[in-house]
């Protein structure tokens, strides 16, 4: 049963890991810009599995922020991983051991949490484990070759790469949505929101976590009010 | 000058804090109709925020951002995985911008 759902997680794992492979890459080639080294870009990889805020965080160490501004940044970027923890501990046996939850939360990614949560019933923690196997260390070496070979390439091809994470976060909230209209409706307002909160003024002064983590809660929590969802939605 | 290590171990620590404290905390399930599809929406709503208007400037033209946001939905909605949407999309801006 626990081998069975690792190998599922391995096979799931997969295309997970190889765009994980691309996306990290050129967060290598950011972390060169900024003076990262090999090991500290790869390490910082290894420890975060966090694209967006390790955009942010070689940003910040570009311009020598402070260690607040960057505690105080990773929680705001990294907050709706909060939201997918919550969601997805109501997805586990409710006397599953401390260390798999210790464990479980290193991996909560937007990929491996959304294939979690999809799982039917509770959640086998070595589904989790098997993603994980495979994607942390794509992750990681892809930041490695990033930083190794980043300044050999064109600026052509650095432009083409830096869809690639956009291309991730798409593959994820896409498929669902074409199943279901109400979350297909969520997704393209969610769009128009953010496109009108760029073009404000005042408000698109505002730094993108926060106009994140205020759209969230607001277009969330209005969906949540307008569609409760149904017993046998996901979170069951 | 700042030590990069200590950077990187303030926000390993910070990421891994918000994703650890739901699963010890919240050990109870969650009654609450409302609560369970807020969480439920949440994903959707900021995955679909970050993306857009971000991918229109993220390439060195607006034109080629918007055709890998095009292609990649469409790869995306016809069950394409993590790594065909994200390498679609890059070919796609790759293409674009040798033309233009």
């Amino acid at each position: 049963m626990q081998i069975d759902w690792f190998k599922k997680g391995l096979k799931d794992g997969i295309p997970i890991a190889t765009g994980y492979l691309a996306v990290s890459f050129t967060l290598g080639i950011a972390a060169k810009k900024v003076g990262m080294s090999t090991f500290q870009a790869t390490l910082m990889s290894f420890l975060n599995l966090t694209s967006a805020g390790e955009f942010a965080a070689i940003g910040l160490i570009g311009t020598g922020a402070s260690y607040l501004e960057m505690a105080i940044t990773q929680f705001i970027i990294n907050i709706r991983y909060f939201l997918m923890s919550c969601a997805l501990s109501q997805k586990l046996e409710k006397n599953l051991p401390f260390f798999h939850r210790l464990f479980l939360a290193f991996g909560i990614t937007d990929e491996i949490f959304g294939l979690s949560v999809s799982v039917s019933g509770k959640l086998n923690p070595y589904y989790t484990y098997g993603m994980m196997t495979l994607a942390i260390p794509g992750w990681a070496f892809g930041t490695c070759l990033g930083v190794i070979t980043g300044n050999t390439l064109s600026p052509r091809i650095l432009s083409a790469f830096s869809v690639a994470l956009y291309g991730m976060f798409l593959a994820v909230i896409v498929p669902p949505a074409r199943k279901n209209k109400i979350l297909a409706g969520i997704v393209i307002i969610s769009m128009f929101m953010s496109g009108l909160f760029s073009k404000l003024p005042i408000i698109k002064n505002m730094s993108s976590g926060f106009q994140i983590i205020i759209l969230t809660i607001l277009i969330a929590g209005a969906a949540a009010v307008l569609f409760p969802i149904q017993e046998d939605d996901t979170l069951k | 000058m700042h030590n990069i290590y200590l950077y990187i171990l303030i926000m390993a620590a910070a990421t891994y804090i918000i994703r650890m404290l739901p699963f010890t905390l919240f050990r109870k399930e969650i009654k609450n109709i409302t609560f369970r599809s807020f969480l439920y929406y949440v994903p959707y709503v900021t995955l679909a925020v970050m993306t857009f208007p971000s991918i229109l400037n993220a390439t060195s033209s607006i034109w080629s951002g918007l055709a890998g946001f095009i292609v990649a939905i469409i790869l995306a909605y016809h069950g394409g995985n993590l790594f065909k949407v994200s390498i679609g999309a890059c070919i796609v801006v790759f293409l674009i911008e040798w033309i233009i």
